[in-house]
């Protein structure tokens, strides 16, 4: 008998969970704005299915409804990438040791 | 590229992601942790070009909407005020959230292009995954709108409440279910558009009822749903980058809620369920007898702290508001100068989002090492000479301790009472959010400062 993939998937999932509980909590608490400005930044990954969306085969013209929507999500995860990353970049900047 | 080559990028990015989270484990680490997950996404958007294999007209046009996003999103994480972060984030949770409505709604109208059956005969699973993705992006969306607007004072931060509000939106919550089983047997879109209109409606409701005080609750949360959202689609589309990061980031939110609502001592129901200021205003108006208070001015504070030995400052969501940072690291210098020795104090729950009060102080140039969180510091209190309150009301309530009949009774509060002695710096006596009197401004040992923040704080170091 053969596995679905779809276990499969399902097992990174929950092993993911497992991960980022573990990770989550070893993050310093000084450290939770940024811990949810990079979260923001990397679950835009949700882009790989906007570009898939966006560049869908279409008979006559690219600007299908579903392309459409695919372009759209793609500006909106872009945003929240570059904004996310570079937003979490200069809060890091700013944690400074004290000078000795 | 293959299925199974792009499959295995695709892991290396999720286990970059993780490591960007690793690295936030401590500041020394986390800048190279940004890295990891720049890597992460760059890798993503790479293989997905490869995969798809489609460099024709559409690939420029994708190119500049990304591009577009791009700049957008770059212009604003550079003009963005630190002070700002907390409505910044709930508005990139909107866009997470519509980001996966749209995409759920591409594949849903085009089903081939992604693999998953043909129009009118999409596979079961992915119909139920697309649906759950599109209907969680939805909630997260319109509830990081309301959240921003409050966050923003676009809208009141007060709570919205009537009657029934918990039926419906158990009822709405139940007829989603309803409608995605209903989906798998018809396959019809109109019932997939009512899915995602009754979504949006429940981020919305979800949402009014919540005050502003709770709102590091609620960033949280909608931080954990985006995470959900995300992995919604990561099913749908069979991508194990976009499941890894789902995961990662709904767990990462949940836990933040968690500890959100550990820091207020109340149940994540509790605060789901609306805020503490509707209910609780007719109790604190009644029990309004003046009682007398030690007033001083800059001069007393500067006196007070100038012949201390070592002074503890708790600032709040009051310091933020006033943007207070800066002339509080300015104080801090002067008294340095004088040998005094200084720490800062941070509640958990202090300011509108995790980790707030401690963004603001590393933009003032403030060494991470001498910030410590609740538990680290709560036992330094009873050795300190002065106490400095600065924009902080509730967390420092010693009547969490001591009356069981306080909404925040059992909420863990920083021992600010048993320093020696305590300045408050605040506009006027009123409540804090809670909406309770503070048992500590009739204390002998304090002396309140009635100014804004930041001018109180730049007046003493005029006075030092």
């Amino acid at each position: 008998m053969e596995i679905d993939p779809f276990i499969f998937r399902l097992s990174i999932f929950i092993l993911s969970i497992f991960v980022g509980y573990y990770v989550v909590w070893s993050v310093t608490p000084s450290l939770h704005t940024p811990l949810m400005s990079v979260t923001n930044a990397i679950s835009s990954v949700i882009i790989v299915g906007a570009i898939i969306a966006a560049l869908a085969e279409v008979s006559e013209s690219i600007f299908e409804t579903s392309n459409i929507f695919g372009f759209l999500a793609i500006i909106l995860a872009a945003v929240n990438i570059f904004g996310g990353f570079l937003v979490t970049q200069r809060m890091l900047q700013m944690y400074k040791k004290k000078k000795k | 590229m293959s299925a199974n080559l792009s499959a295995f990028f695709y892991l290396i990015s999720g286990i970059l992601f993780i490591l960007a989270l690793r690295g936030l484990s401590s500041p020394e680490t986390s800048r190279q942790g940004n890295y990891f997950g720049i890597a992460g996404m760059a890798i993503s958007i790479i293989v997905t070009f490869l995969t798809v294999g489609n460099f024709g007209s559409g690939f420029i046009y994708v190119l500049f909407f990304l591009l577009i996003g791009g700049s957008i999103g770059a212009f604003i994480a550079f003009r963005i005020p630190m002070t700002a972060m907390p409505e910044l984030v709930a508005g990139f949770h909107s866009l997470v959230g519509l980001a996966a409505v749209f995409v759920a709604i591409a594949a849903f109208l085009k089903p081939e292009a992604f693999n998953l059956g043909f129009t009118g005969n999409i596979k079961l699973a992915s119909l139920i995954e697309m649906s759950l993705g599109a209907s969680i992006g939805a909630i997260t969306f319109s509830g990081s709108i309301i959240a921003f607007l409050k966050l923003r004072g676009i809208m009141s931060g007060a709570p919205i409440t009537f009657t029934g509000q918990h039926f419906i939106n158990l009822f709405l919550g139940l007829s989603i279910i309803f409608l995605i089983y209903y989906l798998c047997t018809s396959q019809s879109s109109n019932i997939f558009w009512t899915i995602v209109a009754i979504s949006f409606l429940v981020g919305v409701l979800l949402i009014i009822p919540i005050g502003g005080a709770d709102m590091p609750v609620v960033i949280s949360m909608l931080n954990s749903y985006s995470g959900w959202a995300a992995a919604g689609i990561g099913f749908t589309l069979e991508n194990t980058a976009l499941i890894i990061t789902g995961a990662l980031v709904g767990s990462s939110g949940a836990i933040l809620s968690y500890i959100m609502c550990k820091g207020m001592n109340r149940s994540f129901f509790n605060v789901i369920l609306g805020g503490w200021g509707a209910t609780d205003q007719s109790s604190t108006t009644q029990n309004k007898e003046q009682k007398p208070v030690k007033n001083g001015n800059a001069d007393d504070a500067a006196f007070l702290m100038k012949n201390a030995s070592s002074v503890i400052i708790v600032p709040g969501y009051g310091m933020a508001v006033a943007q207070a940072q800066h002339a509080l690291r300015e104080m801090v210098d002067a008294l340095k100068k004088n040998g005094v020795k200084v720490s800062y104090a941070i509640h958990p729950v202090a300011g509108r989002m995790p980790g707030h009060m401690n963004v603001l102080l590393a933009e003032a140039n403030v060494p991470y090492d001498e910030v410590f969180e609740l538990e680290e510091i709560n036992n330094d209190f009873a050795n300190c000479d002065v106490a400095y309150v600065i924009g902080a009301n509730d967390v420092t309530n010693p009547v969490a301790k001591s009356d069981p009949q306080s909404p925040i009774y059992g909420m863990p509060v920083l021992d600010v009472e048993k320093s020696k002695s305590v300045l408050f710096v605040k506009r006027s006596l009123s409540p804090g959010y809670a909406g309770i009197d503070n048992d500590l401004f009739y204390r002998d040992n304090t002396l309140m400062l009635f100014a804004d923040a930041k001018k109180m704080t730049e007046e003493i170091v005029k006075s030092l």
